[in-house]
């Protein structure tokens, strides 16, 4: 057991070092830089430009830039952003925290739906129910994310019933604390919405059909014929028997609490990492784009760690290998 | 039987939609790229076949668009002029851009008016064109991208798996690098890094590029896996017996062995790509103006059209749904076909 997390732990250390090489590399070939526009500014003297290119250090070698980058890395700096002239870590925190407050309550949103729904349509297979569920969710699954983030705000500037974009409002800091839970939730919930609308069907899909595959097992016609109550033979086992591909998928949604939503944040102006991203990647703060690709590739990295870890625990069987 | 016609159902949707946008010379009225200044913002041209003295005509006809004095983008239809609508228009340029080029129209008006199924962009071009030939653009980049990533995914997945060792080793591990990353930030990315001021049709082979070669490891992972049980088989060591060469095995028995793994991943793979279209188009990042695109013509709301109530600005991305719908359906059944899912 702790040898396999041992082992998992140094590769996923090796992964996250592979790609912040990766991604310094692309840095190196990738033309122009953050000062280019500054360059190109009449208003801006070459000397001036040149003195920031050595104080940020974009004259030197790549492999100087990187062992710097590292350095700040170890210091808990991530970096330096040219664009807001503070360090990375210091702007993705709150960023990182907006954007999991975020997918954290749609992720818990859509596994509460998800699983109740699946099971119930995997309970009722082939009835007019279950078709019905089925359908609607199959349509769902055809809307891209992007078309629902549109629609949703679409509806809200038309209806007026909830804010369209941010956080909070103007006058947030005045409020009382309810007046504060308040605003936010009605700020959230439309990203909320969108998020656990795009997320939904694959849940909800693989719920029911490893409901499907554990109901018509053996074991489960076995204690249906010695007269167990459905409800316990649906819960008690069933479930237990269709969680091992859940927990694998639940890892999944953890893994994508920080990258999933970048869509949804940017149309929904939601200050999160999408937004700081984008903006970056467009201004070329290079790095702040690699803070943001390394935070969420160690996102990434911890879900599927997690899911092994639940998996561990749930299934004897895995333990005996 | 249910399986094939499922299939069969899916394959005709998908071929209306790819026949639909392929024809887009003619089932377009008019040209992508042509500008209406005096109509922006107009809304869908409504279809009329009772006129203003109440009498039905069977050709049905257009009312032309006013503008309201004082207001920009309002308009109002003037009912006492009517246009009739005619049906396989000739049109006056020698040739329509696009893939395939067609000198008739299948509708169209009188020049004096103007027929806007889904309404105009802020230059006034025809949305209806615009989406016809912008599913082009979309499409072919979006297969041309799967079919290097497959193609990609093949090579090395079959020489990763055949040859094993060290090689094996490194193109695995490189594979998990790609898979462990997050898809849509590398991609954008990635795409920045890339010079983003370039010609539009260098943006749709930069997109192409980036994402195809980005793709490689799904299928190739898959590819892999078919290849180590494939060289494994008792007929495969059977002609390796009988002295046959590795590029013979893999030629004979090996590769065939691994068609139905690349085209369901092609399958899964285009509508993915469609979206990194839209979603890269959408950010500035991806098919440069004014060539067309499912995801820059929905880029278009962006700043404030939404609020001023374009709703039909919305209407490219409603497109997209009947198509990812076909290709989600499409590796469905193809899996069920394959056996591997018997839900």
């Amino acid at each position: 057991m702790m040898r396999y997390f041992t082992h998992r732990l140094a590769h996923g250390i090796l992964l996250v070092v592979g790609v912040s090489l990766l991604s310094f590399l692309f840095l190196g070939l990738a033309p122009g830089n953050f000062l280019d526009e500054m360059r190109l500014n009449p208003e801006i003297a070459p000397e001036t430009v040149t003195a920031l290119r050595t104080q940020y250090g974009l004259n030197q070698p790549l492999p100087r830039r990187y062992l710097r980058w590292l350095i700040s890395v170890c210091k808990g700096d991530l970096g330096f952003s040219f664009a807001y002239n503070s360090p990375v870590a210091s702007l993705l925190w709150p960023r990182a925290c907006n954007t999991l407050f975020l997918t954290g309550t749609a992720t818990v949103v859509a596994w509460l739906i998800s699983v109740p729904l699946g099971m119930w349509s995997a309970a009722r297979r082939g009835r007019l129910g279950d078709r019905l569920c089925m359908g609607t969710i199959s349509g769902l699954l055809a809307i891209p994310d992007i078309m629902l983030a549109l629609t949703l705000l679409f509806l809200a500037v038309q209806t007026g019933w909830f804010p369209a974009g941010g956080m909070v409002s103007p006058g947030f800091a005045a409020l009382g604390w309810w007046g504060k839970v308040k605003d936010i939730a009605s700020h959230c919930f439309l990203p909320v919405a969108a998020l656990v609308a795009g997320n939904l069907p694959v849940l909800v899909r693989h719920v029911r059909a490893g409901m499907v595959e554990a109901l018509a097992s053996p074991f489960v016609r076995a204690a249906r014929a010695h007269g167990l109550p459905s409800g316990s033979l649906l819960f008690r086992y069933a479930l237990r028997a269709a969680a091992n591909p859940l927990a694998s998928l639940a890892g999944f949604s953890l893994a994508s609490l920080l990258s999933g939503s970048l869509l949804t944040e940017v149309i929904m102006s939601w200050p999160g990492v999408g937004p700081l991203l984008l903006e970056a990647l467009l201004a070329r703060d290079v790095y702040v784009v690699i803070g943001a690709v390394m935070f969420s590739t160690v996102f990434i990295f911890l879900g599927n760690l997690f899911a092994d870890g639940f998996l561990y625990t749930l299934d004897p069987r895995i333990r005996m290998e | 039987m249910a399986k094939s016609a499922r299939l069969v159902r899916t394959l005709v949707l998908l071929s209306a939609i790819h026949i639909l946008v392929l024809g887009a010379g003619f089932f377009g009225p008019y040209d992508p790229d042509v500008q209406d200044r005096e109509l922006p913002f107009a809304p869908p041209t409504r279809l009329h076949w009772v006129d203003a003295r109440g009498r039905f005509h069977f050709r049905p006809f257009v009312c032309p668009y006013v503008a309201l004095t004082g207001r920009f983008g309002v308009y109002k239809a003037d009912l006492r002029q009517t246009f009739p609508v005619h049906f396989f228009v000739r049109s006056a340029e020698r040739r329509s851009p696009g893939i395939l080029h067609s000198r008739w129209h299948l509708f169209g008006t009188d020049d004096e008016a103007r027929i806007f199924l889904l309404g105009t962009d802020g230059y006034g071009r025809d949305q209806f064109s615009r989406l016809l030939y912008g599913g082009q653009v979309s499409l072919l980049a979006a297969l041309v991208a799967a079919g290097l990533s497959v193609g990609l995914g093949l090579l090395l997945g079959s020489v990763a798996g055949f040859c094993g060792g060290l090689i094996d080793g490194i193109s695995m591990r490189l594979t998990e690098l790609f898979l462990a990353l997050p898809w849509l930030y590398l991609l954008l990315a990635l795409r920045a890094f890339l010079p983003l001021q370039t010609p539009p049709r260098m943006s749709v082979f930069l997109f192409i590029m980036l994402v195809g070669v980005m793709g490689w490891a799904w299928p190739a992972r898959l590819v892999r896996g078919v290849v180590l049980t494939a060289k494994e088989r008792n007929y495969a060591l059977a002609a390796r017996g009988f002295g046959a060469s590795d590029a013979y095995l893999l030629r004979r028995h090996v590769v065939p062995q691994t068609f139905g793994v690349a085209v369901t991943q092609a399958g899964l793979l285009i509508p993915r790509y469609i979206l990194a279209e839209v979603a890269l188009s959408y950010f500035g990042l991806g098919v440069g103006e004014p060539l067309p695109s499912l995801g820059n013509m929905l880029a278009e709301i962006q700043p404030h059209n939404l609020t001023s109530s374009h709703w039909w600005m919305l209407l490219p991305g409603v497109a997209l749904i009947p198509v990812l719908a076909g290709y989600y359906s499409l590796t469905d059944a193809l899996h069920e076909r394959a056996g591997l899912v018997q839900v």
